[in-house]
């Protein structure tokens, strides 16, 4: 162990010297200098059947299930204060859900916060339906014999949004802040694999086995990532949305579990979400 | 009790499309829990599409399908404004019926 | 050794004082991370610290300069324990079990060992297996090019426990190092890249 100590004061001790630490500029987040691309020959057949695969299925998406019954969750007049949600304000005034999926996560002031959807959603049912905040959070992703009202009422908010451009601000600071912060977050190594978000999703055409990798620090591609959630997944035949993509990430990272609807979460879906805008979103999605 | 299905039944010349999309865990009663224990099986046995009360579809379904199924039929006849109603029934007796109209 | 407590702490506070100057938001990340994640399973959140060379290639965005990145190869490659008996040609045929499995340190993993290499999740190896990833570069007829001396296995060997040692920044996690896979599993690989008998050289 000390021995691991002096190593690190060693290291530390030489990074301190070095001029680029000196003039006390952090170096802009950068990707390495990239590769040669990936074999063209790669990107081919299997690719191709893939994409054809998908095509099909996302003519009868299940996810329409969700957003119908997501649609009566929203409506209902539930929870202790026996009150619909359709006082709740997810950005765009008390009630307008149309278009609110594609512009968050955004600030509110109420909760002076940065809130994605699910984030919000979850603040509606506690502030307005009077729901308890820990039971909100207790099981929050879908399992074989359970799909969280969040996951639903996330699935219709998102349908509200169907061919709208994503368009997530960046003008209050917390927004930027929250941008800044989950860029940094995305690019951080750690663990016992040394992983960072960007280790697998930092170069263009790569795959983990046959699973196209998207390279979301380009704008093409985040949109392919923000784009297919919330998503339907054919493996299991779960609906699960972004909070649970996050999660699951930072699993398969061997990273220990972010907090659901926490500011790293929302603060990385801002990074995410802000590199995809001004595409269109096309409504929830299907997966293998 | 079950979630609602969803239809869609849509005429394009004389010929009527009918899609519907179960809501249904559909276990085929092979699959084992994080416990290791066998999940019972439940799924959908049975299934008819009625279009104005009378059957057109009169379907048989059974452990091998996916949850959530989606199926779909041609049929030669309905017209827009007609009613169509999908039935499941499921091997633990349960039953969901729904309606559309033919748009 | 003695003066490396110290001599630790003032640095961190070099640091700190540093990023707090800048407004750092990397600083401001890590107190979120810090903040918002908790233990599962055996992902526990002393993971979300950093080494020497997490820490480095954090710093400098997976670029850090050469005089730095060499010294820390060198350490990095130090680490490397050959087996004690010399013998490094494991059994290619466990090997390719090991490289297919991706299982290991997830907090849905059951904690100890076997954990699996991953191999194939990041690279082709044997062309049998058409399910590989391509972030690493292909394997395949890895030893057909190479041959295999000694000093070729011990080279391979070397990639495996530690690839820091030979890219500091890499993508690869350190499986011998970290402890993730035993000398024994580390030489079935060896076997499964450089024997001639193995699928991946034929």
């Amino acid at each position: 162990m000390k021995q691991a100590i002096a190593r690190f004061a060693a290291a530390l001790a030489l990074a301190a010297l070095l001029p680029q630490l000196a003039d006390a500029k952090t170096p802009p987040a950068k990707t390495p200098p990239a590769k040669a691309a990936a074999a063209p020959e790669e990107k081919d057949a299997a690719t191709a059947e893939f994409e054809k695969f998908r095509a099909i299925l996302e003519e009868d998406n299940p996810a329409e299930l969700f957003e119908a019954k997501g649609e009566d969750l929203w409506k209902q007049k539930r929870g202790p204060n026996n009150v619909s949600l359709e006082r709740c304000d997810l950005g765009l005034g008390a009630g307008v859900v149309k278009g609110a999926y594609v512009q968050t996560p955004r600030y509110f002031a109420d909760a002076d916060q940065v809130m994605d959807i699910e984030r919000r959603i979850a603040w509606c049912m506690e502030k307005l339906q009077g729901f308890k905040r820990a039971d909100l959070v207790k099981k929050p992703f879908s399992t074989d014999d359970y799909t969280p009202d969040l996951v639903s009422l996330v699935t219709y908010v998102a349908s509200e949004s169907r061919g709208l451009p994503v368009a997530i601000p960046q003008r209050h600071p917390k927004e930027v802040a929250a941008y800044k912060i989950g860029r940094e977050i995305f690019q951080y190594r750690a663990g016992p694999y040394d992983f960072s978000c960007a280790t697998c999703h930092g170069e263009d055409g790569k795959r983990i086995r046959m699973q196209q990798l998207p390279n979301l620090l380009e704008k093409r591609d985040a949109m392919r990532a923000y784009a297919g959630w919330p998503g339907y997944r054919m493996t299991g035949g779960l609906m699960h949305t972004l909070q649970w993509r996050m999660n699951d990430c930072f699993r398969q990272q061997r990273f220990p579990e972010p907090g659901y609807l926490s500011d790293a979460v929302t603060d990385l879906l801002t990074y995410l979400g802000a590199n995809a805008n001004g595409n269109i979103y096309k409504g929830p999605g299907i997966k293998r | 009790m079950a979630d609602p299905m969803k239809i869609r039944a849509t005429v394009s010349g004389d010929v009527c499309d009918i899609k519907v999309l179960m809501s249904h865990p559909m276990e085929t009663g092979q699959r084992k829990d994080s416990d290791g224990k066998i999940v019972p099986a439940h799924f959908i046995q049975t299934f008819t599409i009625a279009v104005n009360g009378k059957t057109v579809v009169d379907g048989g379904c059974g452990p091998s399908v996916s949850r959530n199924p989606v199926f779909g039929f041609k049929a030669k006849g309905p017209k827009a404004g007609d009613k169509v109603t999908v039935t499941w029934t499921d091997n633990l007796g349960d039953k969901r019926s729904d309606e559309a109209t033919v748009a | 050794m003695n003066t490396s407590k110290p001599l630790l702490l003032a640095l961190l506070f070099l640091s700190c004082a540093i990023a707090r100057a800048e407004g750092d938001y990397r600083a401001q990340a890590l107190a979120v991370i810090k903040h918002d994640f908790h233990d599962r399973g055996q992902a526990t959140i002393d993971r979300l610290d950093n080494d020497a060379v997490q820490y480095v290639c954090n710093r400098y965005s997976n670029d850090p300069p050469s005089d730095l990145s060499d010294m820390l190869e060198a350490e990095q490659l130090d680490t490397v324990k050959f087996p004690a008996d010399g013998k490094l040609l494991g059994d290619w045929k466990k090997g390719e079990k090991i490289a297919q499995s991706g299982a290991g340190f997830t907090w849905t993993d059951r904690p100890g060992l076997p954990v699996g290499g991953n191999c194939y999740n990041c690279h082709k190896i044997s062309p049998k297996e058409i399910s590989f990833g391509t972030m690493g570069p292909s394997l395949y007829r890895y030893g057909k090019r190479r041959g295999t001396s000694l000093s070729v296995q011990k080279d391979t060997y070397a990639q495996i426990y530690n690839a820091k040692g030979y890219k500091l920044c890499s993508p690869m996690p350190r499986f011998g190092h970290i402890g993730a896979l035993t000398e024994e599993q580390i030489k079935d690989l060896v076997g499964l890249l450089l024997d001639p008998e193995s699928p991946v050289n034929q």
